[in-house]
């Protein structure tokens, strides 16, 4: 039945309405962060959902043109905060970009590992929860052991785990100590052995493919019409990847596949995230190795040359004229942005983060706009799960890996 | 192999004549600047040309320039051609006294909620859109925050002084 022989519009408690009202969020366990759903439930099947979003709106693109470019690292934390060190490193990229500052191939190849290591935890997160939502509890609660492990990596080279604010514009704080290769090899180590037992759980699993084959699923053309990108656009069939397309911190010099679906459902979904990690995996394997090779000087840079921007060494602060004034412009935000204007992308957790910054010569941006890839794709919801039942709708949601926070921006 | 600038410039002023407005070329991206009210003629032509091929909204939003006397709006649409990985930036001005833009949601699905949330900002108006409401913010406010008129802070507070640093 059509949506108007239903009568969906008509008030709560009408003889000729045949729906139920059920609002799903904006605090409902399953959706797993701060979105409101409101359905029209034909019994168990959806005939209309509306979606509401903006509870978590924080307001950063105006916070952003009051902040010199390095505090604005701290809110691109809270986009997508399952990955923040990828959203770090993609502002970064931008700044560079608009500074003309080019990073030595060290400081490129350690961002990769960070990278490629946030995209992990990223998937991890996603595709344990989309266990979670099929009835697998164990999986999540296993894996998670194990994303500790990347996050003391994290701790080592930033000091912090969520809401990482990690590196410079140019490149890092600090060089990776000993301490961090060493966890780095242990991740490489421990993880793939965990990931596969994981994979075994679900891959072939009876119950698991009844409840994900063929829910929640979106052609690749609607994706496209819906500017879908990522690994969601990726499990519909099109191999549109920001790494490949436009390579960015020297992303052409690492072999990887990019890993492709074909219904576009949930299934696929996972998949595709789930390959994506093997794919990840291998990259920071490669770029560890590359930067183990290195010798000489070029072993030990970790920044670009970029006084301006990049603070200076505290003992050169203490011991140096130059180096005190930069530290207190830089600090205080006092240097000039150059005037320009510039979109610059990575590929983030849930696809093309973008940013685009508009520079009129002050000190802080004229204007700052994220491309929230959440935000995008999340308006194809209510058409995907239009006619599905209610459970495969909760597995959607999580397969689509919606996190709120870039959502709401 | 990527379009040339050249010759979506080429084929641009070809169709739109003098409502091509400008062109420019910044950070490897090229920029086209068209008349407000050919905004989704000049979408509609990029979309279908061979060509061009421009099928893929990247991304959608505004601008507000307040120096820019009779058009302080900007509304910037960034698109991609996914096959030969060419993106183009288009921009267009309109007043903000009357801030009617065409909408993009009948050759984009995903321009729905990117405009959404422009107006949202902005106040921009999309006529066309099918459910042109508040996305992000409470659907009472009476303003349009993104605008530049409106201070980032409360200015009724009395217990902060950024003179000294004013940013």
């Amino acid at each position: 039945m059509t949506a108007e022989q239903l009568n969906i519009n008509l008030p709560e408690g009408s003889i000729e309405k045949k729906t139920t009202r059920l609002n799903l969020g904006p605090t409902h366990p399953a959706t797993h962060g701060v979105f409101q759903n409101i359905l029209e439930m034909d019994g168990e099947r959806i005939v209309h959902a509306e979606s509401t979003v903006g509870y978590i709106h924080r307001a950063f693109e105006k916070l952003a043109e009051r902040r010199p470019l390095y505090q604005i690292t701290t809110l691109t934390d809270r986009l997508n905060y399952c990955s923040s060190p990828l959203n770090n490193m993609g502002w970064h990229l931008t700044c560079e970009t608009l500074l003309g500052i080019s990073t030595p191939k060290r400081v490129d190849y350690l961002r990769v590992i960070i990278m490629e290591l946030a995209r992990i935890t990223d998937h991890l997160i996603c595709n344990s929860i989309v266990g979670v939502d099929t009835g697998a509890y164990t999986g999540f609660l296993y894996v998670m052991q194990y994303r500790e492990l990347a996050y003391e990596i994290y701790e080592e080279v930033c000091g912090s785990r969520l809401t990482t604010n990690m590196g410079r514009i140019g490149g890092f704080e600090r060089d990776f100590s000993d301490t961090a290769f060493k966890k780095i090899e242990k991740f490489l180590e421990e993880f793939p052995k965990v990931w596969k037992e994981f994979e075994n759980l679900f891959t072939r699993n009876r119950i698991f493919i009844e409840r994900t084959v063929g829910t929640g699923a979106i052609s690749a053309e609607r994706a496209l019409n819906y500017s879908f990108t990522g690994p969601n656009l990726r499990a519909a069939g099109v191999d549109y990847d920001v790494r490949v397309h436009s390579p960015y911190s020297s992303y052409e010099d690492f072999e990887f596949q990019i890993p492709v679906g074909k219904t576009g459902d949930n299934y696929d979904r996972f998949m595709v995230r789930n390959e994506e990690i093997w794919q990840s995996l291998s990259i920071i394997r490669q770029a560890y190795q590359k930067i183990q090779n290195m010798k000489g000087a070029e072993a030990t840079v970790y920044h670009a040359d970029a006084p301006e921007y990049y603070l200076p060494a505290k003992k050169d602060v203490y011991t140096k004229m130059e180096a005190l004034i930069y530290h207190f412009k830089i600090v205080m935000g006092e240097t000039e942005i150059p005037t320009g204007e510039v979109y610059s992308c990575v590929e983030g957790g849930n696809g093309e983060l973008g940013f685009y910054l508009i520079s009129d010569g002050g000190r802080s941006p004229f204007r700052l706009h994220f491309r929230r890839p959440c935000f995008i794709y999340y308006q194809a919801y209510a058409e995907i799960v239009q006619g599905a039942m209610l459970t495969d709708a909760i597995v959607t949601m999580s397969s689509l890996n919606l996190i709120a926070g870039e959502m709401d921006a | 192999m990527p379009i040339t600038h050249e010759h979506i410039k080429e084929k641009l002023s070809t169709h739109l004549g003098e409502h091509l407005v400008a062109w420019e070329e910044s950070y490897g991206m090229a920029c086209a600047t068209v008349k407000a009210e050919h905004n989704l003629k000049t979408l509609t032509f990029l979309h279908d040309e061979p060509s061009l091929g421009f099928r893929f909204l990247t991304d959608l939003t505004a601008v507000h320039y307040p120096d820019r006397k009779g058009e302080e709006l900007a509304v910037v649409y960034h698109l991609h051609n996914l096959v030969e990985n060419t993106r183009l930036r288009i921009k267009i001005y309109v007043p903000i006294e009357t801030p009617n833009v065409y909408t993009a949601t009948g050759l984009f699905s995903g321009a729905n909620w990117m405009e959404r949330e422009t107006y949202d900002f902005f106040g921009v108006n999309f006529v066309g859109h099918p459910n042109l409401i508040r996305v992000l913010n409470v659907d009472e406010m009476d303003y349009f925050p993104l605008r530049k008129e409106y201070p980032l802070e409360d200015q009724t507070r009395i217990d902060k002084d950024d003179e000294m640093f004013g940013r």
